[in-house]
């Protein structure tokens, strides 16, 4: 099983559920959050006074599946979220030692 | 206020009689019959002047401040309307709009607490005694409501009600008697409307005074966060603008021409200055922001004030063209050459906007110029001719000389007073980079639930 985290642009969420949809993934956590990379912040000017905005807005994905299924879904990811600038964000993949489905107390590929 | 600007006999009587409406009593026992017209229309004045505060300003200010003080500065502007209301009751309005022993400086103390009011007391103009008392003590909410801009997100929520208390009575009740009481400045002929000098510039120099004293904000000017929620401050700066025309038309003190000419000026005025700020940021910085364009309506609002009784349409346009580009200049020479962290830019929008206007009536309140009224005849030493516009200058720029005067010297020592009694009138560093929301008021503007 893999964890699959995707940092991606917040106006590109929605073609990226689509996407994921379209390949059978059932389920998936979405948190809006700030952070930045090479694309740095930006300024807002206000007033004649310039402020400095060093985290941009982003959205991250988390999305759980079994290993045969991981690579399907970080080529929707990156074919539905690229727009091919800076700042498109990135996806990260990590094991999964364990998981549970709280309500039924299922493990391992059965609860995701 | 006091200086409606008439040619004709009939309207210089009234005049006359606004000049000596000095308290609950009768001037000169002659009977003034109740005006059902002027009473509704001052009644809606006096909301839609609240409304202004409660909550166009608190809006206005809260989106333009970080989320974790928006809660503070909300809280700031209501408790401080609500604080303003009681002292007006007990004793500015006696001080500030009642004649007493006939002082030049301040006025009687012969109606604290409101004694003799009744409910069939009338103003000069038809309406009831009653309320004159609450139109008024809505400008004497919104005036320290104003200076909340320059204190915000390092203030102590006691020093705040602590200075709103004693700034009431040491520089607002003076300056509105001395501009609209019968004072020394109303006779010397001085046009003040709706309160470029009593409300504007007492503002704009106590808010300059207060935030050089408080110091500036943690990270200024470098590390600030920009504002929370500009949505925010364009619907406070609409109510405000709306609220506008009962604070300006309603200073004519009656439904009739010189109301509909102030509502009509205020306008364009607030539509003029928006433009012209909006099209200095856009060349400045490439985007036409919506801060920007609310900034110049307000920048626009508060210059018309003080001439909003006496010039006409054209008049107006170029008093909010002026606002726009001075105010908007103000704000980068404060914050940048003097260094002062006005937060929200009170004395730049407001201080200046109110000055300007009022140096500016001298020549365009002059009859025949663009539309102007004619101004000038009055002031006790009046032969019934009216000032040239130099002769109008001089006493207006007095007028604003001597309210920025008292506005320093007060604010300075009633900040010195209220810093001995709380301790410093600033939060602590960890509360500061906490929150006052949190540290001060322990909520939040906002939680997710």
């Amino acid at each position: 099983m893999k964890l699959i985290k995707a940092i991606i642009k917040p106006f590109k969420l929605e073609e990226v559920k689509e996407a994921l949809s379209e390949i059978g993934v059932e389920g998936m956590t979405v948190s809006e959050v700030k952070g930045f990379g090479r694309q740095k912040g930006h300024t807002e000017i206000y007033r004649g006074s310039e402020y400095t905005v060093d985290f941009l807005p982003k959205v991250k994905l988390e999305i759980a599946v079994g290993d045969d299924m991981a690579t399907k879904v970080i080529d929707a990811i990156v074919g539905s979220s690229k727009t091919g600038k800076i700042g498109d964000g990135k996806i990260f993949i990590i094991p999964i030692d364990e998981a549970v489905r709280i309500r039924t107390g299922e493990k391992g590929e059965e609860a995701i | 206020m006091k200086n409606l600007p008439c040619l004709k006999v009939g309207l210089a009587i009234l005049v006359f009689l606004l000049l000596n409406a000095t308290g609950f009593a009768q001037p000169n026992g002659e009977e003034v019959a109740l005006q059902p017209g002027n009473t509704a229309w001052m009644i809606t004045a006096t909301a839609l002047v609240l409304f202004m505060t409660l909550p166009g300003l608190a809006l206005f200010y809260g989106g333009l401040v970080q989320s974790k003080n928006v809660l503070s500065v909300l809280m700031h502007c209501f408790a401080i309307a609500c604080l303003a209301s009681i002292i007006w009751v007990c004793v500015g309005y006696s001080l500030a709009l009642t004649e007493g022993s006939g002082k030049s400086w301040i006025g009687g103390k012969e109606q604290f607490f409101l004694q003799g009011l009744t409910e069939e007391g009338l103003e000069s103009n038809g309406f009831p005694s009653s309320v004159w008392v609450i139109f008024q003590m809505t400008f004497a909410i919104i005036t320290p409501g104003l200076i909340v801009g320059a204190f915000v997100e390092r203030i102590k929520f006691t020093a705040v009600m602590l200075f709103t208390a004693l700034w009431l009575i040491v520089v607002y009740c003076p300056v509105c008697y001395w501009v609209w009481g019968g004072g020394w400045l109303m006779k010397a002929g001085v046009i003040d409307f709706a309160g470029g000098i009593v409300v504007h510039a007492t503002a704009g120099a106590s808010a300059l005074t207060l935030a050089w004293m408080l110091g500036r904000r943690h990270g200024y000017p470098k590390n600030l966060k920009p504002p929370h929620n500009p949505g925010m401050v364009m619907i406070g700066a609409s109510m405000l603008w709306v609220g506008w025309f009962g604070f300006n038309a309603g200073s004519a003190g009656a439904a009739d021409g010189n109301a509909g000419m102030a509502m009509l000026v205020t306008h364009l005025s607030a539509a003029t200055a928006s433009l012209v700020w909006m099209f200095i940021e856009w060349k400045k910085t490439g985007k036409p922001g919506l801060v920007g364009i609310v900034t110049g309506t307000i920048a626009g609002l508060a210059t018309i004030t003080p001439a909003s009784g006496a010039v006409g349409p054209m008049g107006a346009i170029i008093i909010g063209a002026s606002a726009g580009i001075v105010c908007y200049f103000a704000c980068g020479f404060i914050k940048e050459k003097l260094g002062i962290d006005d937060s929200l830019d009170v004395a730049a929008v407001h201080g200046v906007g109110g000055i300007l206007g009022t140096l500016m009536v001298s020549y365009l309140g002059q009859l025949g110029v663009l539309g102007g009224q004619g101004i000038s005849r009055h002031g006790e030493e009046s032969d019934g001719a009216y000032f040239t516009w130099t002769e109008q200058l001089i006493v207006q720029a007095q007028g604003c000389l001597a309210a920025i005067a008292l506005s320093v010297v007060a604010t300075f020592v009633i900040v010195k007073i209220v810093g001995a009694i709380t301790g410093g009138i600033r939060v602590s560093e960890d509360d500061e980079t906490k929150g006052l929301d949190q540290a001060s008021h322990g909520e939040n503007g906002y939680s997710i639930q």
